[in-house]
Parts: C-alpha cells; structure tokens; sequence
C-alpha cells in the first residue's frame, strides 16, 4: 500500500511535467494545426543554455529563468524563420520541416556539448518526505506542483481574461475574420509559438534533471509521453491535454513501479495505439476521425 | 467625384490566372449607401475581398479618402474606418457573443468609448444583450447577422462593407436590418457599400446602385432609377 | 532511366490520346544496373566497395519508404525500428542455425508481420497522429533490447556468426554483389507492382480518399498492402545492414535514421523509385564528407553532428523550396522546355 501511494504521487509530479509538455503542443495545434514535433529538440536547447548560464554563474535560478526567455526566443524564431513559410496544403509538410529542424538542433547541441550525458542539478532535495512510515512527495515535487500549476494558472488567466488571449483564440478559430476586426494574426501565431516554446522549456527544465541528464535526445522518450498526453486529452483542449499529462504520468510510474523501468516506453505506445485507435477523438474532443 | 470616402478606380481581382473582376469603377460619398447587385457569381463578394484586402488585386486602385489603399494591412483597415462584414457574418462561432463584441473594438485607444459602443450594441440589438455568454453557434440565423453587424460597429466604422446581410434570413428579420442601416446613416452618417441579392431591400435603402455582371459594373445609377426601370430589372436583376 | 521511375510527373496529366513517352522495361534498367555495379566492384578499392554495399543496403528501404510516403501519402518514421527488426531476427537465427538464406527469409518475414501491424494502425490514422504513433514506434522499439536484455543483451547488442565468402572474392566485393542483388531485386519487384493497377491504387488514394472510394478502390486494404511492402523492404535493409556489420546493436537504429531515411526520399522527390537511389547514396556520401570535415578541423564532436545538421537543412530547405524534392527538378525543366516549344 504504501508504494502504491509513493508511485501515485511520484506518477502526479510526473505527471505534471507531460501536461506541461502536453499544453505547449496543444498551444501550436491550437494556433497553426502543426503538431509540433521539435518541440523536444526546442526544451532540450533552453535545458543545455540553462546548464551553461548556470555553470557560469552558479546560479541555479539564473539558468532557469533565461532557460525560459531562450524557449520563447526560440519559439519566434522557429515561427518567423521557417514556420511561417511551410506549405500548408499537406499536413505532412509541417511534420517534415518540424523533425528536420530536429536533426539541425540535436546535431548543433552535439557539437557544442558533445553527445554525453551531463548532470543537471536540482533546486531543491528529491528525497521523499515521509508521512507515518509512507514516503509521499519530495521538495522538488512541490517545486514541480508549483511551477505547472503556477502555468495552468497564468495561461487560463490570459487566454479568458486578457484582450491578448482573445485575440489569440479569434485569431486560431477564424483568422480572416481576425484581421478584418484589426487582430494581427501573424502576430498572434507568433506569440502562441513563444508561448508554447516557453512552456515547454519549462516542462524540459523540470524533467531532465529527474532523468539521466541533458543530452541532445534526452527528451525523445518526453516528447512521445507528452504526445500521447496530448493524443489522450484531444490535442485541441488544453484541459485534455493536463489530464491526459496526469494519466500518462501515472501510468509510466505504475509500470515503473510494479513491472520494471525499462518497460515504461512500451506502455506509453500501448497507450497511445489504444487511444488512437479505441477512442479516436480523445478524451476531451468532439472530432469523430482522426483526420487532420 | 472628388471628396469621396471611397473611390475605386480601375479593379481587376481574381484568385488564379483568370480575374473575377475586370475594371470596375464606383465611389461611395460619406453617409452614402450604395447597393452592389447582380447574380450569384457576378463578382459581388470578390469585390468587397479585394476592397479589405483579402483578395489581391492585379490592376486599378483603392483610394479612401483620396488616399492609395495598397500597402495598408488588412488588419489596418479597421483603424482606418472601414469595416467588413464577410459573408455568412463571420461571427467566431467558438466565442461567446461578448468575446465576439469585444473583438470588434480591441484594436481602439480610447478603451473607454469602445466600451461605449460596446453598450450602445447592445441596446441596438436587445436579443444579443440577453445572450451574452451564449456560445456564437447557439445562435439564430438572425441573431448571428445582428452579431456580425453589431461587431462591426463597436469599431464605429465610417465605411460599413456589408455583404449579403439577408442570406436566410425571415423577411422580417431583412427588414429590420435595412431599417436599422438607414437610421444609423441618418444618425451617424455612416456610408454603406451593401452587396445584396435581394435587390429590392437593398434598393428600398440605398441611394446607388451599381450593377455587376461577370465581373463587369453594367449599370450605375440612383436607386430609385434603377427601381423604376422594369427593363434593367429583368435583364440583370431577375424581377 | 524512366522506366524505374514510379511517379513520371507527365503520366498523371497525359491526356487520353496524347503521345505517350516510350518506357523501357524496368527489368532492362535492372540488368543495366546489375552490370555497372558488377564492373564498378572490380575497379573500386575495398573501403568503397563497402560504402558501396552500404548504399545498396539504404537503396532497399528508401526504394520502400518512396512508395509508402511518395506513392501512398502515408508518413513513417518507424521504419529505422523495421530496419532494427529484421536486423535482429537475422542475427539470433544466424546465431542459432548459421544458415544465412534462412535467416534472409526469416528477416523480412518477420519485419513483414511487424509492418502488418503498424500498417493495421496506420491505416486508420492520418497525417501528424500516424507520424506521431509511428515516431514512437521508433523510440520505444530499442528500449525493448533492454526488457528482454537475456535474448538482445541490451546496449552491448549481438554479433552475427558468418561464413567468410568464397576464397576468390575479397570481402567487401562480396558484399557489394549480395547487397546490390537484393536490392535491384527488391526495386524491380518494386517498379513492376507500382505500375500496374496497385499502383494506380496507391496514387488514387494519396490524391483523394474519397474519390478513390468512389471509384470502388479498397482505401484500408490498399494502405496496409503499401504498409506491408515497404515494411519488407525495410526487413531486407536491416538484415544487410546486419549482415555488413557483423553486429547489431539498438545504437545502429536511432530515431536519427528514421529522420534520414525520410529526407533521403524527401530528396528523392518523394515518389520516384530512381529519386530513391538518389536518396540513398546521398544517406553514405553526406555522413562520409562530414566526417572527414570533421577529422579535418580535428574535431570528433563535429564528425557526428556535422551530418544530423546538414541533413536537417537540406530537408528543410527542399521542403520549403520544392515540396516535389530534387528530383522533381528534372521534369519540371523538362515541363518548362517542352511548353516553351
């Protein structure tokens, strides 16, 4: 019993970090119907500048906060430089461009840093505080809780109270109709893009140091779990795409936990089939096929 | 035909190789409404598209107030004075009728007449007040037109570019609708390019009416010139 | 050199009575091809009969992707974990009964089973899902050496047992001929299956699904037919790419050869089985001048990377450029000279 409720809280801060994950997908998807499959190779570039800033200075916080401007700079510079000019006809086209921009950023980061792993600190203890005999969550889960949840705050507050998230989501839903009440739909797309980029720099710095370390595909196997996250909530509905984060991190634990860590990969695609093919619209969408 | 709010020289538009429209000429007086008419595929929503900007023009000019239009933004246009209503009124059916008012005046400075306006909405369309947080896609026909209509002006437009306003709407609905152009032009003087198929509702309010055939302006002439020619309505207009 | 060409750009548009362009039989370029890589073996020194060999091995799968994704529109990332696949199934049962034609046959048998399974998936899945469930395909299969590490031996991988060749050929020529043979065959087979009706098939359904539904066309059956096909393509490249390594290993099938095979048909105009060979010996040329930029500067880090971001551009370079490929650019000259006539 006791590891049942150590794997579920471990499987929850995981968790967290996929939704994160999960939510900047869904921002692009929301914005420009691209499934953004450089998204992992986008977070591990903010993770690498963080471990430099970070090495340079000390300061773990330092390295955070200009990991997260390096992800929306990124993000713009995706959307404006290459993005903005994929032919859109195909869907396949976006996908193509996105993993090409994979093999640009992985073989930049690998020759800047090699392609070992290097050991990322944590801001705060991992070691579990214990309840009763029950080890429940560390510090640094709290840290996690507080983070995504500080995001999930901050996005829901812009996008339902600010003129700006208006904009964005007219924008999104009926861009011709946008730029004739005066919204710039270019510009829109461009701060979905660093917003997404941010976020998921955010999920990056958050999950990396729980894993090996940083490498250039470090977050490979994240972007999968995120996708499936994504893929389970419905890739339009942000709400989907945090509890789909929650399911696919409690899953990864349990498997992790009770059968054995080298499983966990398998499990996420058993996922992802089952999902993609039993329940075609997600979760939390009303779209009957999976077309896109 | 100087001092015209706007003056369209010259169009030609299309959207492959072959052009919709082909050397179209009209204007439009401050507080002027004029009615745009012909068959379906005339050219009537090409034209308005190539007015805003959606649709690129190959030839001829755009002036608004005797100035070029070509190089303004679409998205400029608004602050500019002109507002478009497309074409099956483009209301953002995921927003609610609120997000969708708003929208039409988050471009303004003066937050403070745009809330104005907003209120002024509101009472010019008494269904829409009751259904503020209604999603667009509950709505009505008649209600998403007094949607579209009422968010264009929020902006308080000078130009108001309004295309088929009656498509599927009760005649009642259509009614009210002409009526309440021609008293927002007496109030605030606001010009109207109106694209209609219904010719006679259309010509019930405006002051002009220009003909298009093919991409072709056939005819212009005053509205009530064109109501009383009965063989210029069976030719183009089909009544 | 058209007759291997699945997608002539003119084929599709000629109209009825219009002249035709008179196509050679793809057997006659297979035998073509087989004679010049034969003469080439002779005059080339070991290393690049090896590279050469290498590029034949490549040839098969991209000759399969291209009509997967250029043919049929369906979009696989997973083919590195097919390629793994059959890989794998050649070393354990060379390690166990030594018989390479067996283990051959068992590869692509195997690999074939495999891709009938994605292919069921696919077949239901469009665009950015399929090349989402299909990128996890190729992530997640090289974890599975570490579950089962007692048959795959993790990390380490295993080495395959092989029979030197016959004492009169060297070892590299050797491997040449045997991996150019299958993949001349697998693209004769190849070309002669997409010109006929299945062919067509697979065009009608990538241009419009519901047209092709209209026209009595089976759309399912047709995709996981495409599915399966490549999928044994993919099966005899990995198995030569076992065979020429005399080892397998997870490292061998990153997601990174997933990503070159697509822009090796990217490259290749993404629907020309001659765009395909193209593709691969870009895929062993590219990482080979890299390298030796990088052993040039004297820097191993760059040796690796240099390659992943070259492609990287390329890939997104053409697909901003000319979403046809490189090897569109040929017919859509010859497009221009023939209207300017």
């Amino acid at each position: 019993m006791s590891e049942f409720i150590y794997l579920t809280f471990d499987g929850l801060s995981r968790g967290l970090v996929y939704a994160a994950f999960a939510l900047a997908l869904v921002l692009i998807w929301r914005a420009a119907r691209i499934v953004n499959f450089a998204q992992g190779a986008m977070a591990v570039a903010a993770v690498y500048v963080a471990y430099s800033v970070t090495n340079a200075t000390g300061s773990y916080w330092l390295g955070f906060v200009v990991a997260l401007l390096a992800g929306l700079v990124l993000g713009v510079t995706v959307e404006r430089v290459v993005m903005r000019f994929v032919d859109h006809s195909s869907p396949l086209n976006g996908v193509v461009v996105a993993l090409g921009l994979v093999l640009i950023i992985q073989g930049t980061l690998g020759i800047i840093y090699g392609n070992e792993y290097l050991p990322v600190e944590t801001p705060f203890s991992r070691d579990a505080f214990e309840v009763g005999g029950v080890a429940m969550l560390s510090r640094y889960d709290l840290f996690v809780i507080a983070a995504v949840g500080t995001v999930v705050v901050l996005l829901t507050l812009l996008f339902t109270r600010t003129a700006v998230g208006l904009r964005m989501r007219a924008a999104a839903f009926a861009p011709d109709v946008s730029r004739l009440l005066g919204v710039s739909v270019g510009g829109m797309l461009t701060l979905g893009w660093a917003l997404a980029a941010g976020v998921g720099s955010l999920a990056g710095m958050l999950v990396v140091p729980t894993e090996l370390g940083v490498h250039p595909t470090a977050m490979d196997v994240v972007f999968i779990s995120a996708f499936a996250a994504a893929v389970v909530g419905g890739l339009d509905s942000p709400i989907g795409a945090v509890v789909g984060g929650l399911v696919v991190g409690l899953l990864l634990s349990y498997v992790s936990g009770y059968i054995d860590v080298t499983v966990a990969p398998m499990a996420v695609l058993a996922l992802l089939v089952v999902v993609l093919l039993g329940r075609p619209g997600g979760l939390f969408s009303s779209s009957k096929a999976r077309v896109a | 035909m100087s001092g015209a709010l706007l003056q369209v020289e010259g169009l030609t538009a299309g959207y492959g190789a072959a052009p919709v429209l082909h050397d179209v000429d009209l204007a439009v007086q401050p507080g002027e409404i004029v009615a745009v008419l012909g068959a379906n595929g005339a050219g009537k929503t090409t034209l308005l598209r190539t007015l805003s900007g959606l649709v690129r023009s190959s030839q001829g000019r755009v002036l608004l107030d005797g100035e070029d239009l070509a190089g303004t933004k679409v998205e400029h246009l608004v602050r500019r004075g002109i507002a478009h209503v497309p074409e099956g009124r483009g209301v953002v059916t995921e927003l609610t009728v609120d997000e969708n008012l708003r929208l039409g005046g988050l471009w303004r400075r003066d937050r403070a007449d745009a809330k104005k306006a907003l209120d002024e909405v509101y009472e010019l369309f008494p269904p829409l007040a009751q259904r503020r947080t209604f999603a667009g896609h509950q709505l009505s026909g008649g209600e998403r037109q007094m949607l579209a209509l009422g968010r264009a002006l929020v902006a308080r437009p000078r130009l108001l570019l309004l295309d088929e306003p009656s498509l599927g709407l009760a005649p009642k609905v259509t009614r009210h609708i002409m009526t309440l152009l021609r008293d927002l032009r007496e109030r605030t003087g606001l010009a109207v390019l109106l694209v209609e198929q219904n010719v006679r509702s259309a010509l019930s309010i405006a002051d002009e009416g220009v003909v298009l055939s093919l991409g072709r302006v056939v005819v212009r002439n005053k509205a009530e010139v064109l109501r009383d020619d009965a063989d210029l309505r069976h030719a183009y207009l089909g009544f | 050199m058209t007759a291997i060409e699945a997608r002539p750009a003119t084929s599709t548009k000629t109209m009825p009575g219009a002249p035709r362009r008179r196509r050679v039989h793809p057997a006659i370029v297979i035998v073509v091809g087989a004679v010049l890589v034969v003469a080439l073996t002779y005059v080339l020194p070991p290393f690049r009969n090896y590279q050469l060999a290498t590029v034949g091995a490549y040839f098969c799968v991209t000759a399969g992707l291209t009509v997967l994704t250029g043919l049929n529109g369906q979009l696989s990332l997973g083919h590195g974990a097919l390629m793994a696949t059959g890989a794998y199934t050649l070393a354990l049962s060379q390690n166990k009964w030594e018989n390479l034609p067996l283990s051959f046959a068992l590869a692509v048998l195997v690999t074939t089973a495999v891709g009938a399974v994605i292919g069921l998936a696919a077949a239901r899945l469009r665009g950015p899902y399929l090349a989402g469930l299909t990128l996890a395909v190729a992530i997640v299969v090289p974890s599975v050496t570490s579950t089962f590490d007692e048959t795959f031996n993790s990390d380490q991988g295993l080495s395959v047992m092989l029979n030197p060749p016959p004492e009169q050929y060297p070892m590299e020529q050797w491997q040449a001929w045997l991996c150019w043979a299958a993949a001349l065959i697998v693209v004769l087979l190849l070309a002669l299956l997409v010109r006929g009706r299945f062919g067509r098939d697979l065009r009608a359904v990538r241009d419009d699904e519901t047209a092709a539904k209209l026209a009595g066309i089976n759309i399912a059956r047709t995709q996981v037919l495409a599915f399966v096909v490549s999928a044994a393509c993919a099966g005899v490249a990995g198995a030569l790419f076992a065979y020429l390594a005399q080892s397998v290993s997870p490292g061998a099938f990153p997601l990174t050869l997933s990503l070159f095979l697509l822009m090796a048909i990217v490259i290749g105009g993404l629907g020309s089985l001659f765009g395909a060979l193209w593709g691969a010996l870009l895929l062993v040329v590219l990482p080979t001048l890299s390298q030796s930029v990088g052993e040039h500067a004297g820097s191993q880090r760059l040796e690796g990377n240099l390659a992943l971001i070259v492609f990287g551009v390329v890939l997104v370079v053409v697909m901003l450029a000319a979403p046809g490929g490189l090897a569109s650019i040929p017919s859509r000259i010859s497009r221009l000279i023939r209207r300017n006539r």
